[in-house]
């Protein structure tokens, strides 16, 4: 079972870089006007920021990194350590390309994390395996993802849900630090609920990769795109989630009212409400940015610490529960506690 | 228990876009005008929420009618 604890690590800082450029729910013209309503009500999703064609991930996180290190250097970085879906090559990793792009030192370990939704708190994790026995003491987590890549503009099961963004936390090792307590999950039987089929060694792209099929009324696209199974992901959100968490605090022996904040990966706001209302959880205590950035995937709940909980992170020692969830199926939830935590939310062109 | 008639009438106000007394026992639920993939979301988290059961895709794919609904409900809280 993957629950345990980690112990001396703290988060320094924590910055967000999305594409200036806004798509909005209501400029998407493949939904008629009732179905646009059903859309936002559902989702939360009112617009998303769009990376153009020649923004990547990569890039997104690079700018984010270099706001963290122009303030806190990059001479003693350790562990670089990149989690994401859209990487720039197939190889070599991108967590190498932007330590020498970063220009962090070459005693740095450095290597990709391919997960979604949950990448996160994953991310996390290992950092703070890492960075616990206090060999290694600071680390650079590169999270997020350009999801618009994959989506088909004649699907709308999938173009209307998802943003671009990048993120990039600074974790350090420090003693007096208290633990973190993790419970991360894996079923692949879900592997079909989101997957691009082609494109990588199972269906190296061919000419049918190419062949736009119609799942069904609105719902265009060929295999190299992002395909969603709804349903499924709903219901494994819905079965899956709130157990993990409510475990987490069983074994951790943290009760929920000492949480002050519960990040949720920005799934889709129907989902997440009903994780709340399962967790009963008080409203105030669940932020949201899923109205103004879409599903950020992996970015989401750093995204969401930025857009939201700027000064209280700034001001206020927190108790928080991150949860992240989806594509797999991987979940994974955390609790830890910060105290001054630098944040900030920067655009890219 | 909760009636077929109060449970039709509690999941038609989930449906804020359907206009109220269209829903019946013996609707079937995807003819309804504009009904998308998003219904059925709704569907599971409203049954989900009141009835503390859980409906996969392919349950709810075997049902056509609301009064279907009710009974797949009341037959898995058993």
């Amino acid at each position: 079972m993957a629950q345990f604890s980690t112990s001396h690590i703290s988060i320094k800082a924590v910055v967000t870089c999305v594409p200036k450029a806004v798509e909005r729910s209501s400029d998407y013209n493949q939904f008629n006007e009732q179905e646009l309503n059903l859309f936002v009500k559902t989702t939360g999703i009112k617009e998303r920021r769009v990376a153009s064609k020649n923004v990547t991930c990569v890039d997104l996180c690079y700018t984010a990194a270099e706001v963290i290190l122009q303030k806190y250097g990059n001479e003693d970085i350790d562990v670089l350590i990149f989690v994401s879906q859209s990487p720039d090559y197939f190889l070599p990793a991108s967590s190498i390309i932007l330590q020498d792009k970063l220009k962090i030192n070459k005693s740095c370990l450095a290597f990709d994390v391919n997960l979604g939704c949950s990448g996160y708190v994953y991310g996390l994790s290992i950092v703070a395996s890492l960075l616990q026995s206090g060999h290694l003491k600071k680390a650079l987590l590169l999270v997020g993802d350009k999801s618009t890549i994959s989506t088909n503009y004649l699907d709308k099961s999938t173009y209307p849900l998802f943003g671009d963004a990048g993120t990039a936390t600074l974790i350090e090792y420090d003693k007096n630090a208290e633990p973190w307590h993790f419970n991360l999950q894996s079923d692949g039987s879900g592997k079909d609920s989101i997957i691009i089929e082609h494109g990588h060694s199972r269906h190296p792209c061919d000419e049918e990769s190419n062949i736009l099929h119609e799942i069904e009324p609105g719902i265009k696209r060929t295999k190299k795109d992002l395909a969603l199974n709804g349903l499924d992901i709903f219901n494994f959100a819905l079965k899956e989630v709130a157990q993990n968490i409510n475990s987490l605090f069983e074994k951790s022996g943290i009760s929920k009212d000492e949480v002050d904040f519960f990040l949720f990966h920005q799934a889709n706001k129907l989902i997440n409400e009903s994780v709340r209302k399962k967790l009963k959880v008080e409203e105030h205590k669940v932020p949201y940015s899923i109205e103004t950035f879409g599903n950020t995937s992996s970015a989401s709940i750093p995204l969401t610490l930025c857009f939201k909980l700027k000064d209280e992170l700034k001001n206020k020692k927190l108790s928080l529960l991150l949860s992240g969830f989806g594509v797999g199926y991987s979940w994974g939830s955390v609790l830890l506690k910060t105290q001054n935590i630098y944040t900030n939310l920067v655009e890219h062109d | 228990m909760i009636t077929l008639s109060e449970f039709t009438k509690k999941l038609e106000l989930e449906f804020e876009d359907i206009e109220s007394g269209t829903l019946t026992a013996n609707t079937d639920y995807r003819t309804i005008k504009g009904w998308s993939s998003m219904h059925a979301l709704i569907v599971i988290a409203f049954i989900d929420a009141n009835f503390d059961v859980l409906l996969s895709g392919t349950e709810l794919k075997q049902t056509n009618t609301i009064e279907d609904l009710y009974n797949l409900v009341f037959q898995k809280k058993l």
